[in-house]
This record gives C-alpha cells, sequence and structure tokens, in this order.
C-alpha cells in the first residue's frame, strides 16, 4: 500500500433546516486503503456519502481528492474525477440489460469509453463480480444479490480511483455474505480505494484497514477496527452507557 | 452497421420510394390522407426521440409547430423555401431551449402542466401582438407549392426523423437518454450532465416539430394563432406515440396509421358523434392495449420465444409454461 493521500474530508458540515447531520468532519483516505464508515443508524453516514457524490451540496467544509477541490461540483463532474458509488437501496436500470447497466459506468465514466469498447469491459467486469454468462437478462430477473454485483460492477466500470460502498452488504444471507466479503476482499487485493458504510462486524473486522465512527453527526472515533470497537465512546453510542 | 441495419435500411429506403409514387395516382382524398399521415408520422416520431425515453410528457408539440407556421407566414414569400425550413427548425430549436432551461428541472405532471401552459403562453402573445401592433390576428399566405410537394417534404422529413433516431439510439447520447428515463440519479452518479443531455434531445425534437408546421402552412392559406397553436395538435401527437408505444423508434408509427386512419372513418361516417366514438374507441384502445401496439407486438414475440426455449428443454411442461 502506497502513502500516498487521495481523499481529504475537511470540516465538512451539512445542515438540514434545525438539524445537524454532519458536524465538521475531517478524515484523510489513502490510496489503496479500505475504510469503514460505522455509526448508529441517523448518525450521518450516507448523508457524508452523499455530500461527496455531490448528490447534496455542503454547507460548510471541502472535499479534495488528489488536490482537486470536488465541493460544490455537480454529481456528474465528481464522477468525471474518478468517484463511484453504489447506494444503500440497490439502484439498477430495470430496463437495460445486465450489460448495459454495467456499461453506463465505462462510458460515462472518466474515461469515457465508447460504446464498441465499453461492452467488452462490462462483459469482464460481470466475470468478476460473478454474472459471467447474464449478461442479457434483464434486473428484473435476477435475485437481491445479483443485483447489487450489477450496481457494484456499475461503479467498477467505471475504473474509478475511489469507491463509495453504502451498505453494499447490507440484506443478504450467511452464504452470500461470504461471497460479498470475498468480493471485496478481491478489490483490496487489487489495491483500490474503498469508503464503505457498513453494519456487518465480520466485515467491518475482515476489511477494514481503519475505521471512522460518526455519531449524531460528528466523528466520534477513529483508528483500526479493533481500536475503534474496543472504545468506549463507541460502545456507548451503541449499547448505551451500562455497557461502557 | 451489421447486414440486417443494411437490410432495413434498403427496406425502408425502398418503402419510402413507392410512398413517394402516391400523388402520380391520386390528388384527391389518398393524398390528402398520405400528407396527414406524413405529418403526423414526423411529429410523434420526433416526440418520441425526447419524451419515449426520458419519460417527460411533452405537451409542447403546438408550441414548436405554431413557430415553424409563423415562420412562413414571416417569410414565406420573401426568402427561398429552404431558407425558410432552416429557420423554422433554428426557430424550434432555440424555442425548446428556452422553455427547456425553464422547465427541465420540473419532473411528472408538472412538466406536463408547464409545457400545455407554454402553448397557449405563446399562442396569446401572438394574439396579442397582432391586435395590438400587428393591426389583424389572420394573416394569408401565399406560397407557391403543392400538395404533391408538401407530401414529397413531409416524407423526406419523415426519413430524416427515423435516420436521427437511429443515430442517436446508437450513439452515447441514446444510452443516456435510456438511462434518464430508468434513473436520473444514477444518471448523474455514472457521470451524465443529465441537464444538456435532455435539452439537447429537447431541441432535436422540437426543431424537426416545427419544420412540420412550416411545411404544412400554406395548407390552411389564412393562419390565425387559433390554427396554428391549437393544442390539440399537442394531445393527438401525444395520443398517437402511446398508442403506438413511444420506446422504440417505430412505435408512434403504428399508432399513427391506425388512430388517423380511425379518426377519417369516423368523421366521414358519423360526423354528428365524431368525439363520441373516438372516446371510446380510446378507453377501449387504453384497455386492451396499455403498453402500445409496439409493446403488445413485442410481448407476443417474447412469449412465442419463451415457449419455444421451454418447449426445447422440456416438452412435458409446455403446458404449464405457455401461460
Amino acid at each position: 500500500m502506497s502513502n500516498h493521500l487521495l481523499l481529504s474530508i475537511a470540516g465538512l458540515t451539512k445542515v438540514f433546516g434545525g438539524l445537524v447531520a454532519v458536524n465538521q468532519i475531517s478524515f484523510d483516505i489513502q490510496a489503496g486503503e479500505v475504510v469503514g464508515l460505522l455509526g448508529p443508524n441517523g448518525s450521518g453516514k450516507t448523508t457524508l456519502m452523499n455530500l461527496i457524490s455531490g448528490a447534496l451540496r455542503p454547507t460548510q467544509g471541502s472535499v479534495t481528492l488528489e488536490g482537486r477541490r470536488l465541493t460544490g461540483l455537480p454529481p456528474h463532474r465528481i464522477a468525471a474525477t474518478g468517484v463511484a458509488r453504489t447506494f444503500q437501496l440497490v439502484r439498477v436500470l430495470p430496463s437495460l440489460s445486465a450489460l448495459e447497466n454495467v456499461m453506463v459506468g465505462a462510458v460515462f465514466g472518466p474515461d469515457q469509453v465508447s460504446p464498441g469498447a465499453a461492452r467488452a469491459v462490462a462483459r469482464s467486469v460481470l466475470e468478476r463480480v460473478g454474472l459471467g454468462g447474464r449478461e442479457h437478462l434483464h434486473p428484473a430477473e435476477m435475485t437481491y444479490i445479483d443485483q447489487k454485483r450489477i450496481e457494484l460492477a456499475r461503479a467498477l466500470a467505471a475504473d474509478p480511483r475511489i469507491l463509495l460502498l453504502d451498505e453494499w452488504l447490507a440484506g443478504l444471507n450467511p452464504t452470500e455474505l461470504q461471497t460479498g466479503i470475498e468480493l471485496i476482499r478481491s478489490l483490496q487485493a487489487e489495491g483500490r480505494t474503498v469508503l464503505m458504510v457498513e453494519h456487518v462486524m465480520d466485515a467491518i473486522r475482515s476489511l477494514c484497514d481503519r475505521c471512522v465512527v460518526m455519531s449524531a453527526g460528528s466523528k466520534l472515533a477513529e483508528g483500526t477496527p479493533a481500536e475503534v470497537l474496543a472504545n468506549p465512546d463507541v460502545i456507548r453510542a451503541y449499547l448505551g452507557d451500562d455497557h461502557a | 452497421m451489421n447486414t440486417r441495419e443494411v437490410l432495413i435500411m434498403a427496406a425502408s429506403g425502398l418503402l419510402l420510394a413507392g410512398l413517394a409514387c402516391l400523388p402520380l395516382a391520386d390528388e384527391g382524398f389518398w393524398l390528402t390522407l398520405g400528407i396527414s399521415l406524413a405529418g403526423y408520422v414526423a411529429m410523434s416520431t420526433a416526440w418520441a426521440l425526447f419524451s419515449g425515453p426520458t419519460s417527460y410528457v411533452s405537451l409542447a408539440t403546438a408550441a414548436f409547430f405554431g413557430t415553424g407556421a409563423y415562420v412562413v407566414v414571416n417569410l414565406g414569400e420573401t426568402a427561398p423555401w429552404p431558407v425558410v425550413l432552416v429557420v423554422a427548425a433554428v426557430c424550434g430549436a432555440l424555442l425548446a431551449l428556452l422553455a427547456g432551461m425553464a422547465t427541465l428541472r420540473l419532473t411528472g405532471v408538472h412538466f406536463v402542466i408547464f409545457t400545455f401552459g407554454l402553448a397557449e403562453l405563446i399562442r396569446q402573445l401572438v394574439t396579442w401582438y397582432q391586435t395590438n401592433i400587428g393591426g389583424a390576428v389572420g394573416q394569408y399566405v401565399f406560397v407557391d407549392i403543392s400538395s404533391a410537394q408538401i407530401y414529397w417534404q413531409l416524407l423526406a422529413l419523415c426519413g430524416l426523423v427515423f435516420l436521427a433516431g437511429w443515430a442517436i439510439n446508437r450513439s452515447r447520447l441514446g444510452l443516456a437518454l435510456r438511462v434518464i428515463g430508468d434513473d436520473e440519479t444514477v444518471a448523474a452518479h455514472s457521470g451524465i450532465n443529465t441537464a444538456r443531455v435532455k435539452l439537447l434531445l429537447f431541441c432535436i425534437s422540437g426543431a424537426f416539430i416545427a419544420v412540420v408546421g412550416a411545411v404544412l402552412a400554406p395548407r390552411w392559406t389564412y393562419i390565425e394563432p387559433s390554427i396554428a397553436f391549437n393544442s390539440m395538435i399537442s394531445f393527438q401527437v401525444v395520443i398517437m406515440a402511446l398508442l403506438g408505444g413511444s420506446r422504440r423508434l417505430w412505435g408512434p408509427l403504428v399508432g399513427v396509421i391506425p388512430f388517423t386512419v380511425l379518426y377519417e372513418l369516423i368523421s366521414g361516417h358519423f360526423p354528428n358523434h365524431t368525439h363520441l366514438l373516438l372516446g371510446t374507441a380510446f378507453l377501449l384502445i387504453v384497455y386492451f392495449l396499455p403498453q402500445g401496439v409496439a409493446g403488445r407486438i413485442e410481448q407476443l414475440r417474447l412469449r412465442r420465444t419463451h415457449r419455444e426455449t421451454h418447449a426445447a428443454r422440456s416438452p412435458a411442461t409446455l403446458g404449464e409454461t405457455a401461460r
């Protein structure tokens, strides 16, 4: 793993009316790191993801990718710099085949691959996520995990600098979960940088190099999974005072 | 281009050439019907270029159509005809650009209402201008052009719209539109500039419809805003495109033909009950063909291939899978 600063988040804040959903969050991600973003429900994790991908504009603070300021750019410009994401509730394109769904990532991603060449890219990425031979099915004909695979493949086809996974492992059964963890591990092995919101503790322990924990919009802790999960503040946030 | 596309192109070219011979055989009823069909095919297909994949139902067709017609009113007698048509296309595109910048942030029913309002607004503006500044509401159009020439120009325009649609479908633009139609959030996060794509397609669609308005304007000889900006045009184009199916390039085509023929039959045989019978026909169509003619054809085709694959795999289960 190289020590090269990829994404830098500084003082990021989002206010909805009177609610401070994300409050002065700062942390860095090095190239090749897999960072977990944890926290109880409603702590602002998805909002933070939305601020990075451009779905929401921050009230204050900045997001910088390799020195380039992303703050305030519309989502399609942020995608063009190499930020790809999946969504908390899976979002596949129902009228497109699996192959076409994945082509979209390559065609409109940072490399702007031509539609013809994108077919080949999409085929190889589908093969990677375990959907080889099912290119021509439509999402409606697929199971939930396969739809999640399509979504991940679409993000990967863009060959992103950083991949944002918003609870990509949620809702999978134990067997599927093992497959999913292996898949993310293989991304890690090829040197991809990932920021993942996750609740599945097994996945966090086995995948994340580092974790950031949020609570009520603020950063509560940062460190290795073992460190943050032993942190009394983190335990208190999840389980209440009696367990700390 | 693969062999299948070459064949389709060649067949379409032959079909167009064949249709172009119509004025040689008949100058009366059939030519009038031909002009009506060609005009609506061009408009419905152009409408569906934008509204089909994005599902943004536009009722601005009359605004573009009327703009084209009024270009002829103002330039028809002075400028050469090809220049008039180009100006009409440019004006249609500009109007789409302005309207699009104001409305494409809106979605669903808000967009429908705004585009409808736009056509009415322009009609009122032109009426106001003509009564207060221009002197008279109606104007005569004297352009030396025969019905056969109008028909040929509309046929050529149909060919152009189809070529444009075919080129768009193969391009990044076509894929971008389909993604926008499915999920705008995903589109934006995949790197698609959704506002620019929608605006561009709206302009292309508006330009084509304006040219139809320009070509048809000399048929009336007398034009006033309530004719050129008639909202019935907007509604008929939507109904025809939806009847045919707006998600395929050839969809509107298979809607325009039955609709126009039905309209001619009903208004010809039952002039006093036209609207009643047309309304009943709509109810039946919506009930039996919710996906449009094109959707129904694809459904049947899909079911057949499904049955064939199942039959090949296990003849024993054919009875269950067939239904």
